[in-house]
């Protein structure tokens, strides 16, 4: 059996197409990119030409600075048909977060799909995940093992909003990644009848004006006032970098909080300092990677963004072309990105 | 069992004692009997521990999931008991958890055989949260930082009465222990503890800042050896004979030849030792290592009791007959204890000696001195002092003599368990042997504890970057990285490959600055035996 869409190629820069000339999430400035979400880990500055969601782009250029996609990048909406070179392209939604998009690339009637970083839960922040049949589905798998079940996300706000009545008289600091974390949060508080102003970090609130830009309402947020700010009872997001930061000590006997699939092992939360451990993901939890993968219909599937060994393990059963995608490099594990 | 496993996640990220304590009194004040009982009873280690052991768990494994993906998540995960609660296949809306009073009669009523089959039901009816919980209770290993002293205070908050009411009436009730929730909530008489052995609360000492907090006069104060064992209180009556640890766990069966002994209506204060075989009670005792090897063993052989036999070194009285002597001033306890024990001589126990002082000059050279076996330092109690429970200031002082130190080169590093699951923190260190070409390093024992939170990051960082080799869970990293190690004291030893034991070893200070070279030698070490 031929090795499927032998036209992909990891090369140590990041995973080119060969005939459309491009790289999808180089790790290095290339000269041209198709960027499938603006975490960092996937959006690097410098590229001679991106091609993203128009989301991603404007995400991109308020992390980056606008110099970092200005000059010759395009802006293609889901499900717009394109040609580059010798390939067709076009974006599918992700549900990673706002704008995050599956690169869909055809090249002589072989399919190949690069999902980027996705999930199969509730996010009113961004379109749900959809699944696209294809020859060659390169997932990613952060949370690749069996023991990541994560649990409905209205559960896990149930459980923030209990605590706040719980303990009035603390501010809760919950520690969520400032682009998609942090307003996903926001966005199911707001769901949940929590109408009440929500204070944010700098780098939170820079993230939350891009969204609200671009049309998310994410109600009331406020920056949180200088000097000494009492803040008890209030509900209070920061990066996760944040929580044992200084800056944290402006805050009224904080109750360290976070919002992360890593929360779900007791290890992590307590190396975390966090009292209120949140299981909320941005990323598929392992029966969403399986799924996922068996909805897209690959007999080829090249795994990446995390430990390779227990899809591989499973997929191989099942008959699947199974691998890590190689030439990989990437960071086994990237909590500071969930 | 659902309010029970949410409890032991809040202590688990509970960040300190009093959040803990507060985690526990909400917990009493909301949840009914007997699951409230059984739940403190678990917490203190009062239930049957270690129903189900890792191999019973490993079995549960296999019976439902793929052995490759149940090893790479338990490689992944660190931890036994997380690792199956989370790999668990969940039944569709599998919520209907039982109960915890449930859950420990059963177990109780049921053999090691019936034991899996029972608890693949509870796993297939519990949510992941609850299933680890009651992973937990199964296996003994809560290890979520409750001791006897907490939840004794968090009873004193839920009930309004004094710790030392509620330790006395804790000791006449049994688990679930639902007549002392009747009387904390005020629905019920005080549990009868009349003629039941009781723990009393001990008198704790502290650290001596210095001899001038003991002022010119040292004929204010009595000083003793402070000996290197484990202090504990020994109660015995017409209602029972029990040996409390200083924080009221219950030690009686580990050491029975002690309980046998206690053939008197009193309550004594003294430390348990480890005496050779043979030896008269007031020998030497035994380096603290022996004790250990005693006290790892809940229920221990004959062999055992024969080649480690227990003492106790007698140096307080709290009642004796149904007399509370702790109001007296500490002179005229001792004067009763030393007159129980000469009327009494109750085998394998003696009295810890009075050590005449007479100035400040022959105290110091004995704190500095006290290096004999079993003693870690000296202990000074004022004279007139009364014996009141827990830590009052300026009445005893403890004057440890000061720890030794070397300087260590880190050579291999585990990852601990835990909360430690993530961080290489075990670490083995060694010193240099030999000269030229054949100097080489030889470890020399084993610190976990001594380090900052921030200290622990850099060397875990130091051991990810540098790692050299692995054998399996262990990595040898490069010999660079010197470590300042305190310990109490080092003894000869055959088990180990240096010759030498350490004392309670612990890392005090990351020595960056220095170079592996210039570490200490392990001749360096013999020379502090």
């Amino acid at each position: 059996m031929p090795t499927a869409c032998d036209w992909l190629i990891p090369r140590p820069e990041g995973l080119y197409c060969v005939p459309g000339d491009f790289h999808i999430d180089p790790r290095r400035a290339v000269a041209r990119a198709v960027i499938t979400h603006a975490h960092s880990d996937h959006a690097r500055p410098g590229h001679g030409a991106v091609l993203a969601t128009r989301e991603t782009l404007a995400l991109m250029a308020a992390r980056l600075g606008q110099g970092a996609v200005a000059a010759g990048s395009q802006a293609l909406a889901y499900d717009e048909a394109l040609r580059v070179g010798a390939v067709d392209l076009s974006l599918a939604p992700a549900g990673h977060v706002l704008g995050s998009a599956q690169v869909v690339l055809v090249h002589r009637g072989e399919r190949a799909v690069i999902s980027g970083d996705y999930k199969r839960s509730a996010d009113p922040t961004c379109p749900a995940f959809a699944p696209m049949a294809c020859d060659l589905f390169v997932t990613e798998a952060t949370f690749a093992l069996p023991v990541f079940h994560h649990p409905a996300p209205g559960g896990e706000i149930a459980r923030l909003l209990d605590s706040l009545r719980l303990f009035p008289e603390r501010a809760h600091l919950l520690g969520a990644y400032a682009l998609g974390k942090c307003q996903r949060m926001i966005a199911l508080l707001r769901q949940a009848g929590y109408d009440r102003p929500i204070y944010l970090h700098g780098a939170a609130l820079a993230m939350c004006a891009v969204y609200r830009a671009l049309g998310v309402d994410l109600g009331d947020l406020r920056a949180l006032p200088a000097g000494r700010a009492v803040a008890a009872g209030e509900l209070v997001i920061a990066p996760p970098a944040a929580l044992a930061d200084r800056w944290s000590r402006r805050l009224a006997d904080p109750l360290p909080a976070m919002a992360s699939g890593w929360m779900a092992l007791r290890q992590h939360a307590r190396a975390r300092g966090v009292e209120l451990a949140l299981v909320v993901s941005d990323h598929a939890d392992w029966d969403g990677l399986l799924r996922s993968i068996a909805e897209t219909g690959a007999r080829a599937v090249r795994i990446t963004h995390g430990p390779p060994e227990a899809l591989m393990h499973v997929l191989a059963a099942q008959g699947l072309d199974a691998a890590p995608l190689e030439g990989g490099g990437f960071a086994a594990r990237r909590e500071e990105e969930e | 069992m659902r309010a029970f496993a949410e409890l032991l996640e809040h202590l688990t990220l509970a960040p300190g004692r009093d959040a803990k304590r507060a985690l526990l009194t909400r917990y009493f004040a909301t949840t009914p009997d007997p699951d409230r009982g059984h739940a403190l009873a678990a917490l203190i280690g009062e239930t049957r521990r270690g129903a189900a052991g890792p191999a019973m768990l490993r079995a549960l494994a296999a019976s439902r999931v793929d052995p490759v993906l149940f090893a790479l998540s338990y490689d992944f995960v660190g931890d036994l008991a997380e690792t199956l609660a989370l790999i668990w296949p969940a039944r569709d809306g599998a919520d209907a958890p039982p109960r915890l009073g449930e859950v420990v009669d059963r177990l109780a009523a049921t053999s090691r055989a019936a034991l899996p089959g029972l608890l693949t039901t509870w796993l297939d009816a519990s949510p992941a949260p609850v299933r680890l919980g009651l992973l937990k209770l199964i296996t003994g290993g809560l290890r979520v930082g409750v001791s006897a002293g907490l939840a004794r205070a968090a009873l004193a908050d839920f009930s309004g009465r004094a710790e030392e009411e509620i330790a006395e009436a804790w000791h006449a009730t049994a688990p679930p222990y639902g007549a002392l929730f009747a009387w904390a909530e005020g629905r019920g008489p005080r549990p009868d503890a009349a003629g039941a052995p009781v723990f009393r609360p001990p008198m704790l000492a502290q650290a001596l800042p210095g001899p001038e907090a003991l002022g010119e006069d040292l004929t204010a104060w009595r000083a003793e050896w402070k000996w290197d064992g484990v202090r504990v209180q020994l109660v015995a009556g017409p209602g029972g004979r029990r040996i409390f640890s200083r924080s009221g766990e219950d030690l009686s069966a580990a050491f029975p030849e002690i309980l046998e002994a206690m053939e008197f209506h009193a309550t004594l204060d003294g430390e348990l030792l480890v005496l050779p075989p043979g030896a008269p009670a007031d020998a030497a005792p035994s380096p603290f290592a022996a004790l250990q090897r005693r006290l790892g063993r809940r229920q221990p052989g004959a062999k055992l009791r024969e080649a480690l036999p227990a003492a106790v070194r007698l140096y307080d009285i709290l009642f004796e007959g149904a007399q509370d002597l702790r109001p007296l001033a500490f002179d005229l306890r001792r004067a009763r204890l030393e007159n129980f024990f000469a009327t009494r001589h109750p085998a394998r126990m003696a009295l810890s000696a009075l050590i005449a002082v007479t100035d400040h000059a022959a105290l110091a050279r004995l704190a500095a001195n006290a290096r004999e076996s079993g003693i870690e330092g000296l202990m000074l109690k004022r004279a007139a002092s009364p014996y009141l429970p827990g830590r009052p200031r300026g009445e005893w002082w403890k004057w440890k003599r000061a720890a030794l130190t070397i300087d260590a080169v880190l050579m291999y590093a585990q990852r601990g368990h835990g909360k430690r699951g993530s961080y290489f923190s075990d670490f083995t260190f060694g010193l240099w042997q030999g000269e030229g070409s054949d100097r080489r390093l030889v470890p020399v024992g084993k610190a976990y504890s001594g380090f900052t939170d921030a200290e622990l990051a850099i060397l875990d960082r130091f051991v990810r970057a540098h790692a050299i080799a692995r054998f399996g869970p262990v990595r040898e990293v490069e010999k660079t990285f010197v470590v300042e190690v305190a310990f109490d004291s080092a003894q000869r030893s055959t088990r180990h490959r240096s010759g030498v034991a350490l004392r309670f070893p612990r890392i005090i200070r990351l020595r960056r600055d220095k170079p592996a070279e210039e570490a200490d030698t392990l001749a360096s070490l013999l020379a502090m035996i």
